[in-house]
């Protein structure tokens, strides 16, 4: 046994002051326990890490759904559909609102040898016919997303509609209210059945092509290997295209002259609507809203990141950059071709640097298996975190409003301090009391513990949670865990080193992930809003503890991107190759070492960050 | 350097076809201007020079009377006739025609290293039915740091002479091979006067990676670091981008340098403010590792380079590969990787033992 990492033991970590009995606002499983010693020593035994890729902050209780979502999605596919030999799923808890999360080996060899046939029949089926699959996956999720665009919110009214009467229907708008509200989280749920539908075996595939490729070139960085699956078209590049093109279509159509500074898209449409040729841009921008403006501000799983279509501004500021460049005489182009015809030239170098025949036989198979699942495992994200969610956090924001008409709460933005099955208790209190004629006892209960929920998040928010805990394996073998998370010995050695640093302020140099190669010098800012985003001016560094797709038009403009978390595999690293600048991810700590002003170097090619 | 003649050939126009005219040595440091990369000018003295020279001044004929019936055994009588040999050799002048033509390879090669009278060195090139008797130490004469022609000739002659030591006589007499059919080429060599030198290698030799080029370095000559008197900076390049990708800049406490007076190289200490200073310059690295590239790809498989950068150069033309052998300890381990990923066929075989293996987390 090596030795192992240094992190706190989960049932040592003391409760923040003033935020005693938070475990109510999370599903009870998502506890660390001492009451039951089994669990108890399991939860000891097992590496939980921070999953400060998909939470930079803590959780609210609602948007715990996704969490819970595919806590089941990737672990049942994992377990119990595609039987991977040496790995169940992945296990989820919560400490002080923030979600840690635990791959869990198969520790038995019989039973590792037993699901290997599974495996090759199941994942066989799905890597050999992976093409008409995805088709099929994608009438899927669309249908699911036209259901849930479809489904109707109904209010309570003071008497029901006459229609209930003459078609003899039985039923009430408090009973369709319920069964929305279900159909609602239904439609979540199942949408996030689909989002893990391929993910594994891609990020399977994706990691033995870079793992073969570190067996057959030691020193290679695994950005390199990306690199070679890199400039294939995606859909998560389409928004930001849609965005140029109406740069383009003003500028050719001559009514571009509104779109310059930061305007409000109200006044934009005053001006546009003066003109036939402006009425055309305005019909084509609203065409181009659905759905390409389904892109969350945010990465999606937080209710509060708000989308294109919630906040035209944002991608009408975007335009207006454009069509300043387009002024300029600049391109908009991305550099598409040059970064394929580098990505031709580096496999080819590599390709011919292999020394026997074998080897370059299966680097062109799982080059072209690499290839294949990566469409899949970037546009799934427009399909589920941005569409589906954009559309869905205003569906509940419907609910919300009825129980704000009925005192069952004070604003619309405080259904997200309740759970979704407290929701449901909430909806039926007050569904009952409606039909009844009395006050819903929750309009004395709920405001009051929602304030109270309000001040521990904004405690939780103060605290800083430790990069893992409990107990570091010696392997690991779940796909997600290193790609996706960045989980590898360095990181988390270097993660604690600069947790047990008792002066960030000192620190002036530290390392992440090579993201994506070349150096650059530059300006930091420091992003955590999509306002600190507006702030970006071109040249300066990104700082952020993560990146969204919908800051795809900053990427034109900045010189290269820090984050706190993520892989080669993480959006900010694949969009940063794409755009052919410099990265470096899964620092740990960035955003808390450097300050916007700063000047750093970044260098994507090692992973080193300098401050100046 | 368009002149012509069969005497004198300049580097650049010699390959690794031409060992008979212009001996081992002087064909592969052609063969290496062939690659694309840049040696320290010169030229090479050819053996239809030597045979011309041999000839002319009956000095053949004598030498084959003096080697008559001469036993290998005897090795008393061995020596005194070589020594006689290479008086006789050394004694002889050049034809009025052949020291013009040296000199005015000279002077043309001072020019291109734009300083008078370069200093150069002058050593032996033995062409091939000669290459096993090279192998005995001293045959292989090297005179350094030599300036004038009056000198280089005289070294010529030294150089040449060398092909009868007592040692190769021998040895030839043993191997019946006739004295008269061997012949010898002589270099004349810009010396590289190196601020930096060193060696490396067209691959990790710590992990076999053909994408990494190992630099290593210190200031001075090489012999520093091929002798392993220091512990020289040490760099990593990829070989695809050229990127610096990893450093280590070590404390060098020595350097060889030159003593212009007694023409030879000379162990010096690092002063301390250059000790802990990188020894090369990135443009340098990124310079070594394109010309290690060009020379693995000429030879169509991996190398083992020594290179210096040279002083009274200017930059851009200034960074010298000084010889270039094949890699031997990697390159016999071929298949290595794929023996690793067990003969698996397909991708998704592939994918299994992949995560079967999984990843280490803690060493």
């Amino acid at each position: 046994m090596g030795n192992k990492s240094s992190f706190p033991c989960p049932h040592d970590l003391e409760t923040i002051p003033g935020t005693e009995g938070w475990e109510r606002m999370y599903p009870y499983q998502y506890q660390f326990v001492t009451d039951d010693e089994e669990r108890r020593t399991y939860e000891a035994d097992a590496f939980w890490f921070y999953d400060g890729l998909h939470y930079p902050e803590p959780l609210c209780p609602f948007d715990t759904i996704w969490d819970e979502a595919w806590y089941l999605a990737l672990s049942q596919n994992n377990t119990r559909v595609f039987s991977v030999p040496p790995v169940f799923g992945v296990d989820h808890r919560i400490i002080n609102g923030y979600p840690y999360i635990s791959p869990v080996p198969v520790k038995d060899p019989k039973v590792v040898e037993a699901r290997v046939a599974h495996f090759m029949e199941r994942a066989g089926y799905y890597y050999s016919n992976w093409a008409e699959l995805e088709a099929n996956w994608e009438a899927k999720m669309r249908s699911t997303i036209d259901s849930l665009e479809k489904l109707k919110i109904p209010t309570l009214p003071e008497l029901e509609d006459i229609s209930f009467v003459t078609d003899g229907l039985g039923e009430s708008s408090g009973y369709h209210l319920l069964r929305a509200y279900d159909q609602l989280i239904d439609l979540g749920i199942r949408c996030w059945q689909y989002h893990f539908e391929f993910l594994n075996l891609g990020y399977a595939a994706y990691v033995t092509f870079l793992d073969f490729c570190q067996k057959i070139f030691p020193d290679i960085q695994a950005q390199r290997v990306t690199q070679m699956v890199s400039g294939i078209d995606v859909i998560m590049y389409r928004p930001d295209e849609e965005l140029k093109k109406l740069a383009r279509l003003a500028a050719s159509l001559g009514v571009d002259a509104s779109l310059s500074g930061n305007p409000r898209l109200a006044d934009v449409q005053g001006v546009m609507k003066g003109s036939e040729n402006g009425r055309k841009w305005l019909a084509a921008f609203e065409e181009a809203r659905y759905p390409w403006f389904n892109i969350s501000t945010g990465t999606g799983w937080y209710h509060h990141d708000r989308s294109w279509n919630d906040e035209p501004d944002v991608p009408l500021s975007s335009i207006c950059m454009y069509a300043e460049k387009l002024r300029r005489g600049e391109s908009l182009d991305r550099p598409l071709e040059a970064i394929r015809k580098e990505r031709d030239s580096i496999t080819a170098e590599y390709r011919a640097l292999i020394a026997n025949e074998q080897d370059r036989a299966a680097f062109d198979q799982l080059l072209n298996t690499a290839k294949t699942v990566f469409p899949y495992v970037e546009n799934h994200l427009f399909y589920v975190e941005h569409w589906f969610h954009s559309v869905f956090w205003n569906k509940v924001r419907e609910v919300s409003r009825i129980m704000v008409e009925h005192g069952m709460i004070e604003d619309v933005e405080d259904i997200w301090y309740l759970r979704r099955g407290e929701i449901k208790d909430a909806l039926w209190d007050m569904v009952t009391a409606w039909a009844t004629g009395v006050k819903p006892r929750g309009a004395f209960t709920l405001p009051k513990e929602i304030g109270w929920r309000k001040e521990v998040l904004q405690k939780f928010r103060e605290w800083s949670p430790p990069p893992a805990v409990g107990t570091a394996p010696e392997v690991i073998q779940e796909p997600f865990t290193i790609v996706l998370w960045g989980v590898t010995n360095e990181s988390l050695k270097s993660w604690s080193d600069i947790q047990d640093c008792d002066d960030p302020d000192n620190i002036r140099a530290f390392k992440g992930f090579a993201g994506s190669p070349g150096t650059v010098e530059g300006k930091a800012r420091v992003c955590r809003t999509v306002e600190d985003i507006c702030r970006l001016e071109a040249g300066e560094i990104l700082v952020s503890p993560t990146t969204s797709p919908s800051w795809a038009p900053v990427f034109s403009k900045i010189g290269a991107c820090v984050t706190d978390v993520g892989g080669v595999m993480s959006h900010a690293a694949i969009v940063c190759r794409e755009y052919g600048m410099p990265a470096v991810v899964g620092t740990g700590h960035a955003t808390k070492i450097i300050k916007t002003g700063q000047m750093i170097r970044v260098n994507g090619s090692t992973g080193e960050i300098t401050i100046l | 350097m368009s002149i012509q003649s069969p005497h004198v050939r300049w580097f650049s126009d010699c390959d690794s076809n031409m060992i008979e005219e212009v001996g081992g040595k002087c064909s592969s440091l052609g063969e290496l201007i062939q690659a694309g990369v840049r040696v320290p000018p010169g030229f090479a003295v050819t053996t239809a020079a030597y045979r011309e020279f041999m000839s002319a001044n009956t000095v053949l004929c004598e030498v084959e009377a003096m080697l008559a019936g001469i036993d290998h055994d005897d090795i008393a009588r061995l020596e005194t006739v070589s020594q006689e040999i290479r008086e006789r050799i050394q004694q002889t002048p050049f034809s009025t025609r052949m020291e013009d033509e040296i000199a005015h390879f000279y002077t043309r090669l001072s020019l291109v290293c734009c300083m008078p009278a370069t200093p150069v060195a002058v050593r032996s090139s033995a062409t091939a039915e000669d290459l096993p008797g090279a192998s005995f130490a001293g045959q292989q004469d090297t005179y350094l740091w030599i300036r004038g022609v009056d000198d280089i000739l005289d070294r010529v002659r030294r150089c040449t002479a060398s092909l009868f030591t007592a040692r190769a006589i021998a040895y030839r007499q043993k191997m019946r091979f006739r004295h008269t059919d061997v012949g010898i080429s002589v270099g004349v060599q810009k010396m590289a006067n190196s601020f930096t030198a060193g060696v490396m290698f067209t691959l990790n030799p710590s992990n076999g990676d053909r994408s990494s080029v190992v630099i290593d370095a210190n200031f001075g000559f090489g012999e520093s670091v091929v002798s392993g008197e220091v512990t020289p900076d040490q760099f990593r390049v990829n070989k695809v981008s050229l990127e610096v990708m990893e450093r280590n800049i070590s404390d060098k406490t020595i350097l060889y340098t030159v003593d212009h007076k007694a023409h030879k190289t000379v162990k010096a200490e690092v002063p301390d403010e250059r000790r802990k200073v990188q020894s090369v310059t990135d443009e340098e690295l990124t310079e070594l590792a394109r010309m290690a590239k060009a020379i693995e790809r000429h030879y169509g498989r991996p190398m083992d380079i020594e290179w210096a950068i040279d002083k009274d150069m200017p930059k851009g033309s200034n960074v010298f590969i000084l010889q270039a052998r094949p890699e031997t300890v990697w390159s016999g381990k071929d298949g290595a990787a794929s023996t690793a990923v067990g003969g698996t066929s397909s991708p998704l075989d592939h994918i299994l033992a992949n995560m079967l293996a999984g990843k280490k987390l803690v060493h």
